[in-house]
């Protein structure tokens, strides 16, 4: 065993804090974006669809949580070439990560919309609401207070999902520290400082949970 | 605030043959009413009977599977299935207070009864505002125009839901047991919210187990039971001088509890 290479472990600091905020976070970030859009749609197609739409929206998410994301990002980045349609390295993995989001934040969209009271849409058709502005205005807000906990354990796991984008080529957090470590043998050292650059990342957002969690009960009784 | 119109006697209101069942349950059964502008309708009758379905058959939540709706010159004939544009047709004529308040939880007093104004009907919101303000003052309320629905009483909850209801300037206002779900020593305060209504010309229909209410401030009384209005006509006759048994032992039992 040999002693910890102090000055390359600081040394590393910079380009993988670099690769996260040039890779991990901003993957990350619009995955979940183009995620929600598509759970809300899928969740909305489940609820309300006619039959065809519902199934649809139900193989979606089958297919999602029932294959690997490892497996989803290949199908994207490796697999589309040969049906002749490339696709860079980060929008495959924006692709596969925002379709795999999708399924699974669906589940807990839908879930948080049954939860709001039947009383509520009686209110908003009373006072004149078709159903689409009575879902935006009355419904989908008191959901979202119910769907912010799961959700942001979504992204949470989201962000850590990020380091597969490093075998598609994406140059985030987890490759920078693979390179590093390949270049100077020091595997031991890299992967912990990476680890624990991925840890730091988590809680920040974890603290950002709570606060987002504290705002959205300000109307709720406890 | 008062209604828009004057109130001349003639019927706001129409219901024809109205029916509803849930599955094999005949909730209702071809129920035919009136009510005039101006008038107060109290309607009566044990739980089951069906007077909360009545009521809800009124402005679409339920909706009939057969018969007819008219509230001013909205017409929805319920034998075929109505679009969403019709009910809301029909929605736009009436308010309803309900018995669990509804307000919405994420939303403040102001907005909660500035929110069908300014967002349905798109009047300018300054205006609405400050008529919304205007209406919490009349109650004693606008100290708590800031207030979520959960810091507020069920009483002030209640004022609410019934400002809320005015807010829209509608033809006719229906209570779905407004007090019913209320502290007993609150129930006042909203009976007599209610009585100043009437007093300034609004057209009612209440679902109500306040018989003293209905003797004293409605033009008439209907009793439901079973689906159908077993007898309907002034309070001094329906609650005093019941026709039929069964509206005697309703009133009796809500008279004598014990």
């Amino acid at each position: 065993m040999t002693a910890i290479d102090w000055d390359l472990v600081l040394g590393s600091l910079g380009p993988l804090v670099g690769g996260a905020i040039r890779g991990t976070i901003p993957l990350a970030l619009a995955s979940f974006a183009a995620g929600m859009v598509l759970a809300v749609a899928v969740a909305l197609m489940r609820l309300y669809g006619n039959r065809v739409v519902k199934a649809a929206a139900r193989l979606y998410v089958s297919v999602v949580r029932g294959t690997p994301l490892l497996v989803q990002l290949f199908v994207v980045f490796y697999g589309l070439p040969s049906l002749g349609l490339t696709i860079d390295p980060w929008p495959s993995a924006i692709i596969a990560f925002s379709l795999n989001v999708g399924g699974y934040a669906a589940e807990v969209v839908r879930a948080a919309i049954l939860s709001v009271p039947k009383g509520q849409w009686e209110a908003a058709y009373m006072i004149g609401m078709s159903r689409r502005i009575s879902l935006s205005r009355v419904i989908l807000p008191q959901a979202s207070r119910v769907a912010v906990p799961p959700l942001s354990n979504t992204f949470i796991s989201l962000v850590k999902d990020t380091s597969l984008a490093s075998l598609i080529l994406v140059t985030e957090l987890f490759r920078e520290a693979q390179q590093i470590a390949a270049f100077s043998q020091e595997f031991m050292a890299l992967y912990v400082e990476a680890a624990i650059v991925y840890w730091v990342v988590c809680l920040a957002l974890s603290s950002g949970q709570s606060a987002l969690e504290r705002r959205l009960d300000r109307y709720v009784a406890h | 605030m008062s209604p828009t119109k004057p109130a001349p006697a003639s019927p706001l209101l129409s219901v024809d043959g109205v029916s509803k069942s849930f599955g094999e349950a005949e909730v209702l059964r071809s129920v035919d009413l009136h009510v005039n502008r101006g008038e107060v309708l109290a309607v009566i009758g044990a739980s089951g009977s069906g007077k909360t379905t009545l009521l809800r058959c009124l402005n679409g939540l339920e909706l009939p599977d057969a018969g007819r709706v008219t509230i001013a010159d909205t017409t929805v004939d319920f034998s075929a299935r109505p679009t969403s544009r019709e009910l809301r047709a029909l929605r736009d004529r009436s308010a309803m207070v309900f018995q669990h308040y509804h307000l919405f939880p994420h939303r403040t007093v102001l907005e909660n009864i500035a929110e069908g104004p300014v967002v349905v009907q798109r009047r300018p919101r300054d205006q609405v505002r400050a008529e919304a303000l205007a209406l919490l003052e009349n109650v004693s309320m606008a100290h708590r125009a800031g207030a979520y629905p959960h810091e507020l009483s069920g009483g002030q909850q209640q004022r609410v839901g019934i400002l809320r209801a005015l807010a829209l300037r509608p033809e006719l206002l229906l209570f779905d047991e407004p007090t019913s779900a209320l502290d007993p020593e609150l129930v006042g305060d909203i009976l007599a919210l209610m009585r100043d209504l009437a007093a300034e010309g609004w057209t009612m229909v209440v679902v109500t187990h306040e018989l003293q209410f209905a003797r004293e401030v409605a033009q008439q009384v209907a009793f439901v039971d079973q689906g159908r209005v077993l007898e309907h006509g002034a309070p001094a006759q329906v609650l005093r001088a019941p026709r039929e048994e069964r509206t005697r032992q309703f009133v009796h039992r809500l008279l004598h509890p014990l």
